[in-house]
């Protein structure tokens, strides 16, 4: 061993360790990104694909979700109008009211007076003619009867509104809210229909990046072979396709994101019109920050995992035999 | 260095490509290993480069059994070992510098470092000057000058080189042989597989030969 030769290697300080560490991953961040804007075609074609996959569960969940604020806000309505008998006055509904306010099932209960209803009639408008005819107050005094949440359903509500009919100063219960109830378990149900839709789609989304991952992979894989030969840990090899696949997800998500809210904005105008007629007022709301940060953050995973399977599938086909 | 013990390598198509191969080669030794095309010169390399597994047999470098390297140690292992192939095996998309470069991006250094490190190389083959060059506007020798400047570039104790001199003028093949020459001198252990037979006996160093896998004759220290 006379002629041995030190063989010195560079010692980064330990203290370096996280800048280098840190320079590498940034740089191959951004040239995995200008690599894939050298080439604008074929890149804007996988991003559209992954675009349009993220925007159709998205919009669809926009537009259950504003069903549901919409619906939310038909839920301020009582869900039983309890209407007394006529010669019931203000006084005994008020007792009325203080019994019914302590049974377990109801949460609240609203008392309407003979001369609030009458007001409230005539706000409405049209009928003061008909009102002037009429010597006494025809309308009842009604009592809005809100549940507490445990007893909202449709059969709890039914069962309610038999109870509140045999008290002796009850005339006739109406239900309102029950096409309500009935409305908001259809839309839970169109809602996991989306989720499961995005899932698949999101699916759909990992194998694209995924089958373009590996042509980019076949592409480079005499490249590859001989980093593989110089010494290239599969981490080294894998790291600039992890990046690749997560540039592919966050495109595709951000392009997602335009395509929604674009469609939000343009709808904005005749959802607002509509609303109007309907004397309500209305704002179409567009994703918030907790969708676009699921839409963002779950492209990039996607893009990350899918790119992960595919040069790890041609990695362990490459091992020396 | 380098240890083969009961070597065996057998390839499902051809049947026994080496057979029964054991020798040992000490650091900084300088070694030619020759034999008829398709002796086994070149199975023989990529056991050592662990391109390839042996079916039997052991082959120990640098006090490390190959066959109980776990997989994740193998490009550490190849760090260890320069390789030179006869068809070269550069990029040839990448400039001559970004070629030589490869073995020091793929270990993580500096910038600073790799250009230091790829020019020293670079200088010791001659090729400095054509460091912006691709290697398709190189000549062959000069190819496989890049070649072997890649393999030193991080300073492998071990170096192996696959007819390194296949298509080469004598003029070339003699200056590319000093150049080995050079490295063994500084302590570079050096096996070089090769066809040229009067280089071979000009150069007066240990030689192997193999003949159908098997290993027929040992030379041994001159
Ligand atoms: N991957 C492989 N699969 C099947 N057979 C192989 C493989 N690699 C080599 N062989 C066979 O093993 C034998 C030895 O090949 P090897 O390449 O080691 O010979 P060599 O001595 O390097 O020859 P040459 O001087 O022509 O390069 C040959 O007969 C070859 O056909
Ligand atoms: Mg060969």
């Amino acid at each position: 061993m006379a002629k041995k030769r030190t063989v010195r290697s560079h010692n980064p300080s330990l203290l370096d360790l996280p800048g280098i560490w840190f320079g590498h991953h940034l740089q191959s961040v951004i040239a995995t990104l200008g690599r894939l804007m050298d080439t604008p075609l074929p890149t804007g074609m996988t991003v559209a694909v992954i675009a349009i996959s993220l925007a159709l569960p998205a919009s669809l969940f926009v537009i259950t979700e504003n069903l549901r604020t919409m619906a939310g806000g038909w839920d301020q309505t009582a869900a039983i109008s309890l209407f007394l008998k006529l010669d019931t006055g203000d006084r005994d509904a008020k007792t009325v009211a203080t019994r019914l306010q302590s049974w377990p099932e109801i949460a609240k209960v609203h008392l309407i007076t003979r001369d609030q209803a009458l007001a409230e009639f005539r706000a409405l408008g049209g009928f003061e003619e008909a009102l002037e005819q009429l010597k006494s107050n025809p309308l009842p005094v009604v009592l809005a009867i809100y549940p507490n949440a445990f007893n909202s359903t449709p059969e709890r509500l039914e069962r309610l509104q038999a109870r509140l009919l045999k008290q002796p100063e009850s005339d006739f219960a109406r239900m309102d809210t029950l096409w309500l109830k009935r409305f908001q378990a259809i839309l839970d149900l169109v809602q996991s229909a989306v989720m499961l839709l995005g899932g698949l789609l999101g699916l759909g989304v990992l194998l694209i990046v995924g089958n373009t991952i590996r042509l980019e992979i076949l592409n480079r894989r005499i490249e590859i072979e001989i980093m593989e030969l110089v010494g290239a840990t599969h981490a080294f090899i894998r790291r600039p396709f992890l990046y690749t696949g997560a540039w592919y997800g966050l495109l595709g998500g951000i392009t997602a994101w335009l395509l929604v809210s674009i469609a939000v904005l343009l709808l904005q105008q005749p959802v607002s019109r509509l609303a109007t007629l309907y004397r309500s007022e209305f704002d179409l709301q567009g994703l918030g920050l907790g969708a676009t940060g699921v839409i963002l953050g779950g492209s990039i995973l996607l893009g990350l995992i899918g790119s992960w399977i595919a040069v790890n599938r041609h990695l362990e086909g490459a091992e020396p035999g | 260095m380098i240890r083969f013990e009961h070597v065996f390598k057998r390839y499902p198509e051809r049947g026994e490509a080496l057979g029964d191969i054991s020798f040992e080669m000490n650091p900084g030794e300088m070694v030619f290993l020759t034999g008829h095309s398709g002796a086994g010169k070149s199975t023989l390399l990529r056991l050592i480069g662990l391109l390839e597994r042996p079916s039997r047999g052991q082959v120990m470098v640098n006090g490390r059994n190959l066959a109980t390297l776990p997989r994740r140690q193998i490009p550490f292992h190849r760090r260890q070992v320069g390789m030179i192939f006869q068809d070269h095996r550069l990029l040839p998309d990448r400039s001559v510098f970004e070629n030589v470069a490869l073995p020091l991006v793929v270990m993580g250094l500096g910038h600073k470092e790799i250009g230091r490190r790829v020019r020293a190389a670079l200088d010791q083959v001659g090729l400095l000057r054509r460091e912006r060059a691709t290697p398709v506007a190189l000549s062959g020798g000069e190819q496989q000058r890049v070649g072997i400047a890649r393999a030193v570039v991080a300073r492998p104790p071990v170096l192996l080189a696959d007819e390194p001199t296949g298509n080469l003028d004598p003029d070339l093949s003699r200056e590319i042989f000093v150049l080995f020459e050079r490295f063994h001198y500084v302590g570079v252990t050096l096996l070089i597989a090769t066809h040229d037979l009067n280089l071979v006996e000009s150069m007066r160093h240990r030689t192997i030969t193999l003949d159908e896998g098997r290993l027929v004759n040992d030379t041994g220290d001159w």
